[in-house]
């Protein structure tokens, strides 16, 4: 059973059936028990930092998911992945989870070519740059889906994939059992569904 | 890098896949559920379905058709037509969803972008304008194309742009249907006011058409319905040809 963090961000409804499609058993929820039974948590999450931080601390949630983290895998996609950083830098300064060592930054002041459009939003090939157990059922280059104007920045040792928009930007984390995609794979097509299926086999 | 992105749209009436030329003369072609699985599986980076529904009933059977499609393919799905208000937004987001496109309703009431980006984000905001030249000056239409706002075009991209829309659909009603190619100069004028990404659409025949559009700074995706729908060019055969010819495309 998959536990999806239910916080009140984010439409769910693509990944429950992109889960469904697969096969896996999902259920989204925001009860502690529920998270501690379940074999493996996903955290997903649309929007802005400060606000998605807040609300999954009044959930409560967040030593549960601290400590549940340890126990089984994890994956926080798009703006789940950067709420497992240290910090976001995403109007004014906010505190992450802090699995991942990093920050997260404005992508536009970054960009080694300024006339790129800020959200980076579409398909771009995924490199890898560590090889893991996620990457299973890819291979290097294939094209991913993203929507973000914010990334993950000084995480080099927890980088597993990068994408290229005039400088790498990261695509995919873990440290542990945590992992972290910036990508949506549950709308990357077949690509992401393979994706999906190597964590639910982690 | 980004790749540049094909998108077929469906416009769905009663539940079966129409498309008109110059927005008259409309045609059945096929089911969208049907459709929509050979686009995804011949590779299209995203699907557009409008609703050009009118009765209650058309409606609802839309939102069931989206909630299949979004069900069993995975990659991003925009929803148009009929969208006026939040509720609207609400109702197709929670169908699968994962951008809205406002067209006429933003015209009525420009707060719905600024409103709906606040609540959804601006990634999940598309304005949808239909643009045709009236005595020199892009004008935006309003209705399906049928009535002249006497609005200027630029101005009202430009503040959408501004307030919320993350995306702009630009359709030029003077080439949609033609067939004789994309409508540079109108595309090129809204590519030099706004840094947010352009979806084209209106005016594509073949695949040089849109290895061309391509060649234009700032346009992102282009958007065909009929030569798609009646089999004139393939979604596959179009983004290996680009790419032979140096458009990088998801394949």
């Amino acid at each position: 059973m998959i536990a999806i963090l239910d916080y009140g961000v984010g439409n769910l409804f693509s990944l429950r059936s992109s889960l469904q499609q697969l096969g896996l058993q999902a259920v989204v929820t925001a009860d502690a028990a529920a998270i501690r039974a379940a074999d493996r948590l996903i955290l997903p999450g649309v929007g802005a930092f400060g606000d998605a931080m807040a609300k999954l601390t009044a959930t409560g949630l967040v030593p549960v998911l601290k400590d549940q983290a340890e126990q089984k895998p994890l994956l926080g996609i798009c703006l789940g992945m950067q709420l497992l950083f240290e910090k976001s830098y995403e109007y004014g300064e906010h505190a992450g989870l802090g699995f991942i060592k990093g920050e997260v930054c404005p992508l536009g002041p970054d960009l080694a070519d300024k006339s790129l459009k800020v959200p980076q939003m579409g398909w771009n090939a995924l490199h890898i740059v560590k090889d893991d157990p996620l990457f299973r059922y890819i291979r290097e280059g294939e094209y991913v889906y993203y929507v973000h104007s914010y990334y993950g920045k000084n995480c080099t040792e927890s980088t597993l994939a990068v994408s290229d928009y005039s400088i790498p930007v990261t695509g995919a984390v873990r440290a542990g059992r945590v992992y972290g995609t910036q990508f949506h794979p549950e709308k990357s097509g077949d690509t992401g569904l393979r994706i999906l299926k190597a964590f639910s086999e982690l | 890098m980004i790749t540049k992105r094909i998108i077929p749209c469906l416009d769905v009436r009663d539940g079966r896949v129409v498309k008109g030329t110059n927005f008259e003369g409309i045609k059945d072609v096929a089911d969208p559920v049907e459709m929509a699985r050979l686009y995804n599986a011949a590779g299209a980076d995203e699907l557009v379905f409008y609703d050009i529904t009118a009765s209650f009933e058309g409606r609802a059977l839309f939102t069931d058709i989206l909630t299949r499609v979004a069900g069993e393919i995975f990659i991003p799905l925009t929803v148009g037509g009929g969208i006026n208000t939040l509720e609207d937004f609400d109702r197709v987001l929670k169908c699968g969803a994962d951008k809205v496109s406002v067209n006429s309703g933003a015209l009525k009431d420009p707060g719905l972008i600024p409103a709906a980006a606040q609540r959804y984000g601006d990634q999940c905001v598309v304005l949808s304008a239909d643009v045709k030249r009236v005595n020199g000056q892009f004008r935006v239409f309003a209705k399906g194309g049928r009535e002249d706002t006497g609005r200027d075009a630029l101005d009202w991209i430009s503040w959408c742009a501004a307030h919320g829309a993350g995306e702009i659909c630009l359709n030029s009603i003077d080439t949609d249907g033609v067939r004789n190619g994309f409508d540079l100069e109108m595309l090129d004028a809204v590519a030099a006011r706004v840094n947010i990404p352009i979806i084209a659409s209106g005016g594509a025949g073949k695949k040089e058409d849109f290895l061309e559009l391509f060649h234009h700074k700032g346009i992102d995706a282009g958007l065909a319905a009929g030569i798609f729908h009646q089999k004139l060019l393939g979604i596959r055969e179009l983004k290996e040809y680009l790419n032979a010819n140096g458009v990088e495309m998801r394949l």
